[in-house]
């Protein structure tokens, strides 16, 4: 009797080998950065979680660059308490799925801690999968409410901080900026429907400004895709206001300030973070006097700067890069405070540790000094930018 | 009042390049019955070509206009020889997809070639408004309504008082009897196209002056909208477009301007739909009687 494999076979034995592939497609790469290698006992085992490749993985680098530009600086420093901290860096390819997979990889591994994840889709997965752990949690970038916080139930995700400012944040800096700064007393706003970030943004600008005493004398607003706004501009100028807020993202924001100069409408513009690249598209006339904010703006920590490009060679590429750096300093702050109590990492008092630590702290990070609200959402600073020639450039903190 | 008079502005420059646009569609449908679903691409290009010549070559704004009008008028000439010329004899249906072909080949061409994001064409000229009591008139505007009516001057006297006009409308009146009259079919179909792009290359230009960015997929809304605009007016009809185009671009303000504007497309369609229930042959078109 001959013995072959028939197709049948081979193709279920093709399969369990695909199968095999993807679970464990989580690219997964330890390292003790730094000084010399340290046994087992003296490390603390942190996971970094973000996509390096696929659609999204220039957030991704940035981010994981960032946070490993940190963790370098404090094993070289000697580490915390005297461990090295091993850094878990997987892949997760800007998937879901596949992020939570690799967080019971690396929970398996035994993490103290996790940085990550990057973009919102996959972060919510993770954070639903880390309650079971109460694993401590840092996100860099995601900026939807529902990371930290459970609208419908009203429960605060206790393990999970992020070190971005959300979008609604963003509208009420740019509110008390326009007030109590810049002297404003009646703002329009101009911005896209149908869009959570722009929408979030004007709604708690109105808000702010309106509770802070100011009028808002119009809120106009358009569809995605639409190029021709001077109706809506026409009718702004008609209310006369000092300022427009114009929350959009800046191809738009080129078009909405042209077409108000070609109407007559030549007041100073505010905006959010969407307005990062808006110098390309719009002339130095058109930007005179415009002011926006962002998590991060160039100049604002040079160490930063320069340390990130002398590891990298390039200078840091977007401000995800910062944001990570900072999400490092955050986790680092509370197993610092972890470690000082004397407790054993990855048990659960050293998690919960950690978590008091982050929730009463103070962490001091190139985007600027911060604590955490009531909703693990940083209360910081905003970096405010304006425009010099057409170009932007940093303002102050506020 | 102020904001009414500004608004009526907004909506006859509005208005003025779906007209120039809108042109373009009836000419050539009154001539082979053709939608040529492509026009709108035209206009892409030629922003494009606007942006290539100041922004990569450095060269002025008069450069630029004649660029991109001549790069319109032979495109559209081009596009007509390759794509539509073969199928003369073919049913409608071929001719129509063929269009809609020859639209996506240039919107993926221009994507593949110089990416997604959009390009930011610079000023023609500087931007000025004059104050005519409380209304403000953009130098934009007054320029937009200029050269429209500039144009369509210069168009009808060209179909009505030249030769070749007459040949045009003898071909849409009927093919087969102005050939036998010989009158050369093929030039004067290769003219109509010529004529047409060249109206869309000028209402590219004014397009760019209100809307200063060019992004691949910038001729399919407008191309639809003007086609709107051809079919109010009664398409095939020349004065139909015009009127056509400029009550659009009207009530396209006004939509918005009651603030409504999230509703302005639905509109503009909505009028598509009641014209083909209620008057399919639009404000100015001929009535065909099916020959039996």
């Amino acid at each position: 009797m001959k013995k072959l494999i028939s197709r049948r076979q081979f193709l279920a034995a093709a399969g369990v080998v695909a199968a095999a592939g993807a679970l464990s497609a989580c690219g997964s790469s330890s390292s003790t950065a730094g000084s010399a290698a340290a046994s087992a006992g003296d490390t603390i085992k942190v996971g970094v979680l973000a996509p390096l490749t696929g659609e999204v993985s220039n957030y991704g680098l940035a981010v994981s660059n960032g946070v490993q530009l940190y963790l370098e600086q404090v094993n070289e420093a000697g580490g915390i308490n005297g461990k090295q901290i091993e850094v878990i860096l997987m892949d997760e390819q800007g998937d879901a799925t596949q992020a939570v997979n690799c967080f019971t990889q690396m929970v398996d591994e035994g993490i103290t801690g996790l940085i990550g994840d990057v973009t919102t889709a996959p972060t919510l997965a993770v954070v639903a999968e880390s309650q079971d752990y109460n694993m401590p949690m840092v996100t860099a970038s995601a900026t939807a409410e529902a990371v930290t916080y459970d609208a419908e139930t009203d429960t605060v995700y206790s393990n999970v901080f992020r070190t971005t400012f959300t979008d609604p944040y963003q509208g009420i800096k740019m509110a008390d900026y326009a007030y109590e700064k810049l002297g404003y007393r009646k703002a329009a706003v101009i911005f896209q429907k149908g869009a959570d970030y722009n929408e979030g943004l004007a709604e708690n600008f109105e808000i702010e400004f309106e509770a802070n005493g100011g009028e808002i004398v119009a809120s106009e607003s358009y569809s995605k895709g639409d190029v021709d706004f001077k109706t809506q501009l026409t009718t702004i100028l008609g209310k006369n206001p000092e300022v427009v807020f114009c929350p959009n993202y800046y191809e738009d924001v080129g078009q909405i300030l042209a077409q108000a100069e070609s109407v007559g409408l030549d007041v100073p513009f505010l905006g959010g973070d969407g307005w990062d690249g808006v110098a390309g598209y719009a002339t130095a006339d058109q930007l005179k006097d415009s002011y926006f904010c962002a998590n991060y703006a160039v100049g604002a920590a040079p160490e930063f700067e320069s340390a990130y490009e002398e590891k990298y060679g390039e200078a840091y590429p977007n401000g995800f890069a910062p944001l990570g750096y900072d999400a490092a300093v955050t986790l680092c702050y509370g197993i610092q405070a972890a470690e000082e109590a004397g407790l054993e990492p990855a048990t659960d008092e050293y998690k919960q540790a950690v978590i008091d630590a982050i929730k009463n702290g103070t962490i001091e990070g190139v985007t600027g000094s911060f604590t955490f609200d009531e909703h693990n959402n940083p209360i910081k600073t905003a970096a405010i930018l304006t425009f010099e020639n057409g170009e932007a450039v940093l303002k102050e903190q506020y | 009042m102020t904001v009414f008079f500004s608004q009526l502005i907004n909506g006859l420059s509005l208005g003025s390049i779906y007209a120039l646009i809108a042109l373009g569609y009836s000419m050539v449908y009154g001539i082979i019955l053709l939608l040529n679903f492509a026009h709108g691409d035209i206009i892409m290009v030629g922003a494009y070509m606007s942006w290539f010549v100041m922004s990569q070559l450095g060269l002025g704004p008069v450069a630029a206009v004649c660029a991109s009008i001549i790069t319109c008028t032979v495109l559209g000439v081009v596009i007509e020889k390759i794509a539509y010329t073969p199928l003369r004899g073919a049913p409608r249906i071929s001719l129509l997809i063929t269009a809609i072909g020859v639209s996506f080949f240039l919107e993926y061409t221009t994507e593949l070639l110089l990416g997604s994001g959009a390009k930011v064409i610079p000023a023609y000229f500087e931007s000025k408004v004059f104050r005519l009591g409380d209304v403000n008139l953009g130098l934009t505007a007054i320029i937009t309504l200029t050269v429209t009516v500039a144009s369509m001057l210069v168009l009808s006297f060209l179909v009505r008082q030249t030769k070749l006009g007459k040949a045009m409308r003898a071909v849409s009146e009927d093919m087969d009897a102005a050939r036998l009259m010989g009158v050369n079919v093929n030039s004067t179909i290769s003219f109509t196209f010529a004529v047409g792009s060249a109206l869309a290359g000028i209402g590219s230009v004014l397009y760019c002056c209100s809307y200063p960015q060019a992004t691949p997929t910038m001729g399919s809304m407008l191309g639809l909208k003007a086609f709107v605009a051809a079919v109010l007016g009664g398409i095939g009809s020349i004065p139909g477009a015009m009127i056509g185009g400029i009550a659009i671009g009207l009530c396209e303000s006004f939509v918005s301007a009651i603030g409504l504007s999230a509703w302005r497309d639905a509109v503009t369609f909505a009028i598509l739909i009641l014209v083909l229930l209620i008057k399919p042959t639009g404000f100015m078109g001929r009535k065909v009687q099916e020959k039996v």
